[in-house]
């Protein structure tokens, strides 16, 4: 455990020009050996003695797919953060490019670092001052509550109905073997390893499928899925614009992610909204559906975060107010726009009529962006979003558990075909079930004793 | 007042299977003992099914004959049938099982205890403990005598204000009829030990003259037979074996069961106690696997001096007279002569999280107990607990640290660590699927995992030690060997391995290459492995198996590695976690409730999470300095 070399990034993912990826570990030099290379493609530490505290220029690769141009700072312990050989790899920063170096080094040999990890390594390395030691307590805490409230809330719901579903048939299978080694005059395991054998396939099937998912970033989401709602030209469209102009926003296309509307990623300090655009749907004289209220209300439905646009310049009709019966008990901050060009609805009035928070912006002027930014702090982070790097780790370490649930499955698929007792079946079918439920935060326990005893039938 | 008064090292209450192998430890040992039992008939009896081992716990006796307890040796001796079960899978889930000779098992671990010098055998109920100071005395029986010891090892099984039921009939009885215990209960609830009601059951026994075999499938021993005893000369035993039996219930059995469930106490609500799923009565089966039409019955003899027969499978708290239709319904049973009704027990027992690892009570210090009592099911449960228990009250008198086997070294250690750590509302049965190490902790090396504990603690020979010290460098010289002789694409290879079914060499190969092929083994490759040493088959089986799984093995051993570090940092006793900033309320209450000795323990705690151990982590380490720091000034 405390062996194992970690990684996270470890500057705020911000849209400023330097993003820094951490390793730490007895590893750390053999990880940035096998991806760090040169303009000419050689590896930059080939055949060479790794210095310390040496900045050194290249190419971070996959393989033979390049990542970024990085300066990369090579720290032997004890003279590191951490006490631990350390490596950091300045890159350009921007999320993608961030995590893509991030996941990188953890394919070629380190793990994410829990939450916290590298304060505490440093504290218990003998790193840190005595007195150090209940801030470092308090970081394990907060970012641990961050990660846990983050890796499932960052899930979506057909995500979590899947993995609980392979976790579910992966945990039966085991029973079964289990109750046959257990009680083998009662439980026969005779044609079992073919059938297994399909049924890993298809574990494996789903299990890929959720990998490439993860890649494609519309699984893990990682955001706030956010619906934009409000009558028509009520200024939704120029409400995305000016949240996507503001120069601290980091826009990713994500494009396609369903099919007749437009989702756009915007990452403000840390925090990532998943923005469903609606403004794309037709238009019909039937003013019902022409906000879209069926299509609203099943976006409406799913979404984090509801963002009601109501127009300063007019008054809260009745078009408003069936709006807002749609929000129920969503979290939801009420907009109140163009408050720029001589405002007839006031804020109080609007307070008076709904429950939601409620702030004056102008889209045009840009006015108020600041205010809704903290607001979706407070709603979502209470306020604090000082571990913003967990949201990106949470989705890294998620997918880390995918890949180690995939190749524990294949390797049952190997021990069937090399002709291995079954007993040798359910400890590799354990590690992915295990896996998996790392990704949601369950921990294994009595899972497997239960539902040998539920569905087996066994005993004297 | 003439009252007697006597004193011992050691005082051992219940010679079941964990009292036995307390006493028989503590005395060879060196320590004045004595062992009580409600009743001399009943040492070592074997009140419920008529065979030792099984799938894990197998396991558990020959780690228990390699750390120098008697329940291995004394199946061997009295046996009738023996089989090892699951031979085609893994040898990791290779268990022994044997059928026993119910009197003769009992008799013979009877007369080993009435041998063993500085043993003393008392036939009385023990009701009280003395405790002073948190620190055990003695105990009192019912006559008044008061035992001073300076440990005390609790095994009573289930005799604590047991109570035995089926239809309407309750009796206040131990298991088959002998008395129970009523008054050690309330002495342990006075000592603020904190009890729990567990029950379990046991069918009836049936006349052999009654059954009709022909309707029935024979179940025969194994040719061949191994013993559990690693001192047991296989050819000593290898005897004529007894049959068991198997047979089915049918819809007509269920029908008769299901018409009658209102009258069994475990409907009704009279029984209180939690039963082990593991092991239900019919009527249980019947109910939650209503979609099975039939279940299997296993008929198996309680030995040769009787013609009782054990319905294994079949256990029931029903009435008598629907016992009587339930089992007639069952082919090859319609006459049966029921010698014994089927009857569920009911006892008390302690929740087991109040011991230490070492088996000695948190609160009271001197205080042992193993067995039923806390909280498990089955003999060879039963049998580990009763030896630890014993080993570290000897220990303890001796002031030297207890032994405490971990989660990497026995089945022993996983079924302690489970009981002083994780929450249980049923009897505990070991399992194989609890071991997480379990192709590391097989039944074949259990000498060679703990062996060098035996002896250190003083239960095995030296020569017994020497001679495992020995096979251990054989091994580890023949893989050795094996792994570095290549053998060439040659005529005779290849004819062999075709014999086989195995594909022929393209180039040079190791031979150890070879017996990784699941085709091939050790043995097979004898011919073309010219300079073979001649090897005891016991040094050849494990050449083998390490060969053979080497991937998996070393695997298991890396995280075993991790995990023995997380054993090793250890915690400090009768602390509380309040004063840690920041821990989660659940985890306090459970970590001051249950005193774990490491931050291994600790983690396995259900409501602690990672989070919290690396709190903990860093507190300690934090008081680490501070004291460092102090003791500088």
């Amino acid at each position: 455990m405390m062996n194992r070399t970690i990684a996270a990034i470890a500057t705020a993912v911000s849209p400023s020009g330097v993003g820094i990826i951490r390793v730490s570990g007895d590893d750390a030099f053999t990880v940035i050996k096998r991806i760090f290379k040169k303009k000419s493609g050689h590896f930059v530490f080939e055949n060479k003695e790794i210095e310390s505290h040496v900045v050194t220029h290249g190419f971070i690769y996959d393989d033979s797919e390049l990542i970024d141009e990085v300066l990369v700072l090579t720290m032997k312990g004890p003279h590191t953060y951490t006490g631990e050989d350390t490596v950091e790899i300045d890159c350009h920063g921007g999320v993608l490019v961030m995590k893509k170096i991030l996941e990188t080094v953890i394919k070629y040999g380190a793990s994410p670092a829990e939450p916290g990890e590298f304060s505490k390594r440093a504290f218990l390395n003998g790193k840190m001052d005595l007195s150090q030691a209940e801030s470092v307590i308090d970081l394990i805490n907060s970012s641990n509550e961050f990660a846990r409230e983050n890796s499932l809330k960052h899930l979506s719901g057909v995500v979590k109905d899947k993995l609980s579903k392979i976790r579910a048939e992966i945990l039966h299978e085991i029973a079964f073997i289990e109750s046959a080694l257990d009680d083998p005059e009662h439980y026969s395991l005779d044609t079992y390893p073919q059938e297994l054998r399909k049924k890993v396939e298809l574990f494996i099937k789903d299990t890929n499928s959720l990998l490439k998912n993860a890649d494609n970033g519309r699984i893990l989401k990682e955001g706030i899925k956010t619906v934009i709602v409000g009558k028509p030209n009520v200024g939704k469209s120029s409400f995305l614009n000016a949240l996507i102009g503001e120069d601290r926003a980091i826009v990713t296309d994500v494009a396609g992610t369903t099919r007749d509307v437009l989702t756009e990623t915007i990452t403000f300090d840390g925090i990532t909204l998943n923005i469903v655009d609606t403004a794309g749907i037709r238009d019909t004289d039937d003013f019902v559906e022409k906000i879209g209220v069926e299509k609203s209300k099943e976006y409406m439905k799913d979404a984090d975060l509801i963002l009601f646009l109501v127009d300063a310049t007019s008054t809260f009709g009745k078009e408003d107010q069936e709006i807002l019966n749609l929000l129920e008990n969503k979290k939801s901050i009420v907009l109140l726009n163009k408050i720029d060009l001589g405002q007839s609805l006031s804020l109080e009035q609007v307070m008076e009529k709904v429950d939601h928070k409620v702030i004056s912006i102008s889209a045009k002027e840009q006015i108020g962006l600041d205010d809704f930014i903290n607001e979706v702090k407070q709603l979502f982070f209470h306020g604090e979003v000082t571990f913003n790097d967990e949201v990106y780790i949470t989705g890294v370490r998620q997918k880390q558990c995918l890949i180690s649930c995939y190749q524990s499955l294949t390797q049952v698929l190997n021990s069937i075909d090399q002709g291995m007792p079954e007993d040798f079946f359910s400890i590799d079918l354990m590690n992915a079930y295990t896996e998996l439920g790392n990704i949601t935060g369950e921990s294994v326990g009595e899972d497997l004793v239960n539902e040998i005893f539920s569905k087996f039938c066994m005993g004297k | 007042m003439n009252v007697i008064e006597e004193q011992y090292d050691v005082v051992v209450v219940g010679a079941g299977h964990a009292g036995c192998e307390a006493a028989l430890a503590c005395a060879r040992l060196g320590l004045e003992t004595i062992i009580f039992t409600v009743s001399v008939e009943s040492i070592a009896m074997m009140p419920c099914n008529p065979n030792i081992g099984g799938s894990s716990k197998g396991h558990l006796v020959k780690e228990v004959d390699a750390l120098g307890g008697e329940m291995g040796i004394n199946i061997d001796h009295t046996f009738i049938q023996s089989k090892m079960l699951n031979k085609s899978k893994g040898p990791a889930v290779h268990s022994l099982r044997a059928q026993a000779d119910k009197n003769e098992y009992s008799k013979r671990m009877r007369q080993t205890l009435e041998n063993t010098e500085h043993l003393t055998i008392r036939q009385a109920e023990v009701t009280d403990l003395i405790v002073e100071k948190s620190s055990i005395q003695g105990v009192k029986t019912l006559s008044g005598a008061t035992y001073y010891a300076k440990a005390v090892v609790l095994c009573t099984g289930t005799y604590l204000k047991s109570r035995c039921l089926y239809g309407e009939v309750i009796e206040h009885t131990g298991p088959n009829g002998l008395r129970s215990a009523n008054y050690l209960s309330d002495s342990l609830k006075k000592n603020g030990v904190e009890m729990y009601r567990f029950k379990t059951g046991t069918p009836a026994r049936i006349d052999k003259n009654s059954i009709d075999f022909s309707k029935m499938e024979e179940q025969f021993g194994d040719e061949r037979i191994v013993p559990f005893s690693f001192t047991t000369n296989p050819d000593d035993i290898q005897i004529d074996q007894e049959s068991c039996w198997l047979t089915y219930t049918n819809e007509q059995t269920h029908s008769i069961i299901r018409e009658n469930l209102d009258r069994s106490p475990m409907f009704s609500g009279v029984i209180e106690g939690t039963g082990p799923r593991y092991c239900p009565s019919i009527e249980d089966k019947v109910v939650r696997f209503a979609d099975k039409n039939r279940h299997q019955v296993f008929i198996e003899p309680e030995g040769n001096g009787t013609n009782e027969m054990y319905i294994g499978g079949m256990s029931s708290s029903l009435p008598e007279d629907v016992q009587y239709d339930m089992y007639h319904s069952v082919p090859g049973l319609e006459h049966a002569k029921i010698v014994r009704n089927a009857y569920a027990i009911e006892y008390d027992c302690i929740n087991p999280n109040q011991l230490l690892p070492s088996l000695e009570f948190k609160n009271i210090h001197g205080l042992f107990s193993g067995g039923q009592f806390n909280g498990s099911s089955g003999y060879e449960e039963a049998a580990c607990q009763g030896l630890i228990a014993g080993i570290n009250a000897s220990r303890m008198i001796q002031k030297k640290d207890p032994i405490i086997l971990d989660r990497s070294q026995a089945y022993i250690g996983v079924l302690i660590d489970d009981l002083v750590t994780k929450e249980s509302h049923e009897p505990y049965r070991m399992m194989t699927s609890r071991a997480e190490y379990r192709l590391i902790l097989r039944q074949d090396n259990a000498d060679l995992r703990l062996s060098k504990i035996g002896y250190e603690v003083g239960l095995i020979s030296k020569e017994r030690y020497d001679w495992v010290c020995y096979k251990e460098k054989e091994i580890a010289k023949e893989i050795e060997r094996v792994t570095s002789v290549t053998v060439g694409a040659k005529k005779e290879v290849q004819a062999l391995l075709e014999s086989l079914n195995s594909t022929p060499l393209k180039t040079a190969t190791s031979l150890a290459e070879l017996i990784r092929r699941p085709e091939l083994n050790y043995d097979v490759l004898k011919s073309i492995d010219v300079n073979r040493p001649e090897l005891h088959p016991e040094i050849t089986e494990q050449v083998n198996i390490l060969i053979k799984y080497d991937g998996y093995i070393s695997r298991q051993m890396k995280q075993v590695k991790d995990f023995k570090k997380l054993e090793n940092k250890k915690l400090p006793q009768n602390f509380d976690y309040n004063t840690i900033p920041s821990l989660r309320i659940e985890a306090i209450q459970k970590l001051n409730q249950l005193q774990p000795i490491s931050i291994g323990q600790a983690s396995r705690i259900s409501g602690v999470s990672p989070a919290d151990i690396s709190v903990i982590l860093v507190y300690m380490e934090q008081a680490y300095r501070n004291n460092k720091d102090n003791k500088g000034e």
